[in-house]
């Protein structure tokens, strides 16, 4: 057993450090928006509530697990399998450091934004199938949304991939190692942070399950093992997307040599993941239209142009 | 990989059987996916991985996603699946079937006199897209003024009056 790329035990090891971590979120998510607003947050569980996502687990697995006799039942129980397969696959090829990953694949980029399109047709289908006025409207906002961001987000980061002259993530790290693309690509950067919440229906951008509006939009009727599904998905859809702005816009696993490259990424990722939580504690949600506005009428135009001046400064060098 | 190449050939083959015979939409529409899916798995295999991507980032991800949408919105219910297996009947398979049964042969023709020895090489973006801008850049630009009229057109639809 070796510690490489693609090693079974690598394998095993970055898919049971991400879903432990996406789990881990759950309470440091509830602690810091705490923190951020003012209150205590879950503090009674072990020491300074560090345990209270294993009593959420224990309630989560020991929940009656109802599947609504008006529902289809098939795409009912498939939906909240699709998100997990698709956001877990998506690591498959992130670069966690130089020797550590699943595969070093020439179509990385293309394939992280495969899987999240492919990652429409969970909530989409869970809505469908819920048979519920709520369900039905929560996932027709998830799938415009969706559909409608994924566009930004592809055109984003188009001027990374320019840059590098390659779809390999790998190699997008490595020819960041004389200047991260923060600087050059900042503009897709904040593009493609805006659209990649929206992809994984973070307030502020979580209108498909608005709980003010539509109860629990496409998981309204979902309880037990499968909302948890889609619960842990979004947080682990939380991490691959911290992880994709490391990797693509701030060097991945570069860094000063005292602390491994690995930790490196890791600080990195948490960094953004905080912010995201910030941004959840801090920012209103806009309005259903607002939100299809400002996408199209303006991060569309912003992406291209941005696509544009890159392309042309390229060509001139 | 040959392996690989058979188990997805199969499951493109059975998923789109599926995408006919079944009554409900939704899932008539799941099979489909599958079936886009497996056949961008044929392609990644046959070393065309940008062409996979592309299979299942647009068609998979994108066109079927706009299809579910369209389902959503019809509110289709018991009413379409009796419907639907009212037109299944077995009169109606004979002359398909026939159709499909030559075109199969001509396939099996054509195949039988391909030369096995010729090892796929692997595509990588750079040449598709090299190809693309290069030889066939009129086509490129034409596919995209269609797709301008195209949008155009929806959006002179969608315009309230």
């Amino acid at each position: 057993m070796d510690l490489s790329i693609g090693s079974p035990l690598t394998i095993g090891l970055i898919l049971g450090v991400v879903i432990i971590t996406a789990a881990l979120l759950i309470t440091v998510e509830r602690r810091l928006l705490g923190f951020w607003q003012e209150r205590l947050g879950p503090n009674r569980v072990g020491w300074f509530g560090s345990l209270q996502v294993v009593a959420d687990m224990i309630k989560i697995f020991t929940k009656e697990d109802w599947i609504p006799p008006f529902a289809d039942k098939f795409s009912f129980v498939v939906a909240p399998g699709i998100i997990m397969t698709v956001v877990l696959l998506s690591f498959a090829v992130i670069p966690f450091s130089p020797n550590l990953g699943v595969i070093d694949s020439n179509i990385g980029v293309l394939f992280v934004l495969a899987m999240a399109s492919l990652g429409a047709y969970s909530v989409m289908l869970g809505g469908l199938s819920s048979d519920n006025k709520y369900a039905l409207l929560g996932s027709l906002r998830a799938a415009a949304q969706m559909i409608s961001y994924e566009v930004f987000m592809g055109i984003s980061l188009l001027g990374v991939i320019a840059l590098t002259g390659s779809f390999n993530l790998r190699e997008i790290v490595e020819s960041q190692s004389d200047g991260w693309y923060i600087v050059p690509q900042f503009i897709g950067f904040v593009i493609f942070l805006i659209a990649g919440v929206a992809e994984s229906h973070r307030l502020p951008f979580d209108i498909p399950e608005a709980e003010q509006e539509i109860c629990a939009g496409y998981h309204t009727e979902y309880s037990g093992m499968k909302f948890g599904m889609f619960f842990v998905a979004e947080y682990i859809g939380l991490v691959l997307i911290s992880s994709l702005i490391t990797v693509l816009f701030f060097g991945g696993w570069l860094g000063p040599d005292f602390l491994p490259s690995v930790a490196w990424f890791a600080i990195k990722a948490f960094g953004f993941i905080a912010f995201f939580i910030l941004m959840r504690a801090a920012v209103p949600r806009p309005r259903y239209d607002q939100l299809m506005t400002y996408g199209w009428l303006f991060l569309l135009p912003l992406s291209l142009l941005n696509l544009l001046v890159t392309g042309a400064i390229i060509l001139s060098t | 990989m040959t392996i690989l190449f058979y188990i997805a050939g199969a499951i493109a083959v059975i998923a789109s059987i599926a995408v006919i015979l079944q009554t409900n939409i939704v899932h008539a529409l799941l099979y489909m996916v599958v079936s886009l899916l497996s056949v961008a798995v044929v392609f990644y295999v046959l070393g065309a991985p940008f062409a996979a991507m592309l299979e299942a980032i647009v068609y998979a991800g994108a066109i079927m996603v706009l299809f579910l949408f369209v389902i959503m919105m019809l509110n289709l219910g018991q009413h379409t699946r009796d419907e639907e297996k009212s037109w299944l009947t077995p009169g109606g398979w004979i002359l398909p079937s026939i159709l499909s049964a030559v075109l199969l042969l001509q396939l099996v023709n054509v195949i039988s006199e391909l030369n096995f020895d010729i090892l796929p090489e692997q595509v990588g973006v750079m040449q598709v897209s090299a190809l693309l801008f290069g030889p066939y850049v009129i086509a490129v630009e034409l596919a995209s003024i269609l797709l301008l009229a195209g949008l155009v057109a929806a959006y002179h639809l969608a315009k309230s009056k």
